[in-house]
């Protein structure tokens, strides 16, 4: 079994500033890998140059054995072989909830008419928002849009789910639905990128924790592991700041 | 295209001040003075409907809003001939070309003034509104001392924008022979005949170095503005890795 | 100044025929010059999308150029300046034909694009950049892109702009008849002039041209409607 994502010393510039360096990991298929670290230390890019939001300069990630970011990579098609979930949900604001989740599929994969609906419907089930299907995003709480994001991105029935921080903009109250959610993909064998600072999420659910800082991952470790007593003195002081709340 | 600036040579003085001292002060001297002037007089009335509009007394506010969308519906030149037509009747006596403008401008200008003002006001928040009540100041007293200055100074780039509109809208004084820069204009190439281009090239050049200086001004007070709303040494959403988020 | 009110005076006749010729005229030329107007910002705006930079700057300047320089000094140079500029076999064409009517059109069609074109740019640039960002996730091509997500948000934010600068240009037909064509205000001055009924000629076309304002603000805050239905609330 090949891996379903290879970092090869990935690196990545921001004009003079680099923000990735010699990054190089791999995520088995199944696998739920959680990304943690303070601020600034490049998870979120890094998880969207799996989908060539941002571009590298160096190295090499595969999808499923494809160069992202070869010229002759099919961009379109590969991006439809990953789920990505935004901080900002960036839900369509003008179609319903029902048309967010049918687009893609219909135009990319031809699925029209009764089918879609009903794939939708389920997926929408999945996530607790069959009740909402003709509504729009702008009366939908945060929690919802997020859960419909998660949803409209399970329609194109990718491999890989990647989640950049799905729960940082979100209330606290809503945080639980959204979470519930993204374990029960991850209990489904999902194989799962996720960036988030909720640590519980992080112990209960992940295989492996990659801590970032400053472009580097500096440990991969096992969520007991590397909650009880992490290996690097960063990460150390990382679950120290944590714990101190 | 070399006769633009033999013709420039020539005309300067028709184009920049009119036949003064031999007659009426015209050019774009007048242009200006024209605009500015209806400016500063369509402003109190501007003020006022704005203050209409957006009052609680349903007369005052159907009285203001009337005015305004009649004057917004209907081509300025229609304005003009108004005037032209009413004011004379009014007032007793027949009054100049340049009054007659300085008339319609005056009273056209108003309606838009007025939005803009109006816009002003109802975009601030209705905190200050609510703050300036509960500390006991009245109505007036709100609107004159809290929600005004904030207001106009909103607004200040809008109404730059529209001086800028102003100074365009002189040029239709051409019809009723005001002697503003696109008359002076028509006057060169009355005389010189075989080279119109080149004359209304330097007419649309002259307004165009006026207005994108004066759009240039406006951007740069809506800058100053802006910065001095969000925070002095604001660093809004920048080119950031060096920012605190993640992305 | 007794002046006895007799509106039936100027809506009888020949005079009724040159009102009604006039608002043909003026409905005519904003049609034209509207639709001129519309599909040249279109493929303005087109051009600046591609993030070619001269072709930017070029656009930039075009834009700059006819919302610096009023209307009526537009319509001037290209019926008197235009012309001169042309070959002598075609300034003999335009001479036995009406060039008037060509012109406006002309100068207020390019007139107007420049304004269209900064709507429907403002309009698009108005789209969080994730929209962008979550269809091009879900692998759909720039095209789909634009056509699904894109473009329509993009209209439903530019349409009061859009809106309010056609009015413009409705009204704007006016300043034709400083070139000799036969709209409504020049009608109405040519009725005024055999007449000697001032005002009543003069209310005729303002009310006319304010109920076709009112109109077509109506028609627009519809549409506005009608498409803000999703994204209200």
């Amino acid at each position: 079994m090949h891996p379903m994502i290879m970092f090869s010393k990935i690196n990545k510039w921001y004009g003079e500033y680099q923000a990735l360096t010699d990054i190089t990991a791999q995520v088995q298929p199944g696998e739920v890998v959680v990304l943690c670290g303070p601020s600034g230390s490049g998870k979120s890019t890094l998880i969207r140059t799996v989908n060539r939001l941002e571009d590298i300069q160096n190295g090499q990630i595969l999808f499923d054995g494809q160069d992202v970011h070869g010229t002759d990579a099919q961009i379109n098609r590969l991006r439809s072989r990953v789920g990505f979930v935004f901080q900002s949900f960036n839900l369509f604001p003008h179609l319903s909830v029902l048309e967010n989740i049918t687009l893609a599929p219909s135009k990319i994969r031809n699925l029209k008419g009764a089918a879609a609906k009903q794939k939708a419907m389920e997926l929408l089930d999945r996530v607790g928002l069959a009740h909402k299907a003709g509504a729009y995003p702008a009366q939908l709480s945060g929690g919802q849009q997020q859960r419909v994001a998660i949803a409209r991105a399970l329609a194109m029935e990718p491999p890989v789910m990647l989640f950049d921080e799905p729960t940082s903009a979100l209330d606290p109250e809503m945080v639980g639905e959204v979470l519930s959610v993204m374990k029960g993909l991850a209990k489904d064998g999902m194989t799962m990128m996720c960036v988030t600072h909720e640590m519980n999420f992080a112990r209960e659910v992940a295989d492996t924790i990659w801590f970032m800082d400053a472009g580097q991952i500096l440990e991969k470790s096992k969520p007991e592991a590397f909650f009880l007593q992490p290996s690097h003195p960063r990460a150390q002081r990382f679950i120290a700041d944590l714990r101190a709340h | 295209m070399f006769d633009i600036v033999e013709i420039v040579q020539q005309n300067w003085t028709l184009f920049l001040i009119g036949q003064y001292p031999h007659g009426p002060l015209g050019g774009l001297a007048s242009t200006l003075i024209l605009a500015a002037l209806a400016l500063l007089l369509a402003f109190p009335f501007g003020l006022l409907l704005a203050l209409a509009r957006v009052s609680p007394w349903k007369g005052v506010y159907w009285v203001a809003t009337t005015w305004v969308y009649v004057l917004r519906g209907i081509p300025l030149l229609m304005v003009i001939f108004w005037t032209y037509f009413l004011v004379p009747l009014l007032i007793g006596h027949n009054i100049t070309g340049f009054m007659t403008m300085l008339c319609t401008l005056v009273i056209y200008q108003s309606a838009y003034l007025c939005e803009i003002i109006r816009g002003g006001i109802q975009a601030l928040p209705a905190g200050q509104y609510e703050a300036s009540r509960a500390l006991g100041l009245g109505y007036l007293r709100t609107t004159v001392w809290v929600i005004l200055p904030q207001a106009l100074y909103n607004a200040l780039p809008s109404l730059i924008s529209q001086f800028i509109s102003i100074i365009k809208e002189t040029s239709l004084g051409y019809v009723i022979n005001v002697q503003e820069v696109t008359f002076a204009a028509n006057q060169v190439n009355n005389q010189l005949l075989t080279k119109p281009f080149q004359v209304f090239f330097i007419l649309a050049i002259i307004y165009y170095l006026l207005c994108f200086g004066l759009t240039h001004l406006a951007g740069w007070v809506e800058r100053r503005i802006a910065r001095k709303r969000l925070g002095d040494g604001g660093h809004t959403a920048s080119s950031g890795p060096l920012l605190a988020t993640d992305n | 100044m007794k002046h006895d009110f007799d509106l039936a005076a100027i809506l009888r006749g020949e005079y009724a025929e040159l009102i009604v010729k006039g608002i043909e005229m003026t409905l005519q030329l904003a049609l034209f010059a509207w639709l001129l107007a519309m599909a040249l910002a279109l493929f303005l705006v087109t051009v600046r999308l591609t993030g070619n930079k001269l072709a930017d700057r070029l656009v930039a300047a075009y834009v700059s150029y006819h919302r610096n320089v009023p209307t009526l000094v537009q319509l001037m140079l290209w019926y008197f300046g235009v012309p001169t500029l042309l070959s002598e076999s075609t300034q003999l064409w335009l001479a036995n034909h009406n060039t008037e009517y060509l012109f406006s059109v002309i100068a207020l069609g390019l007139c107007q694009a420049a304004y269209f074109c900064e709507d429907i740019r403002s309009g698009l640039r108005a789209i969080p950049s994730g929209q962008t960002e979550a269809s091009r996730a879900l692998g759909l091509g720039y095209v789909r892109s634009m056509r699904y997500v894109i473009l329509p948000q993009g209209v439903r934010n530019c349409l009061p702009s859009l809106i309010n600068h056609t009015v413009l240009l409705f009204k704007n037909t006016s300043l034709a008849m400083a070139i000799g064509v036969m709209e409504l205000t020049y009608a109405t001055r040519e009725v005024e002039n055999y007449t000697f009924r001032t005002f009543e000629s003069y209310l005729v076309a303002t009310v006319f041209y304010l109920v076709f304002s009112l109109l077509l603000m109506g028609a627009g805050a519809l549409l506005a409607r009608h498409f803000s239905k999703a994204l209200a609330r």
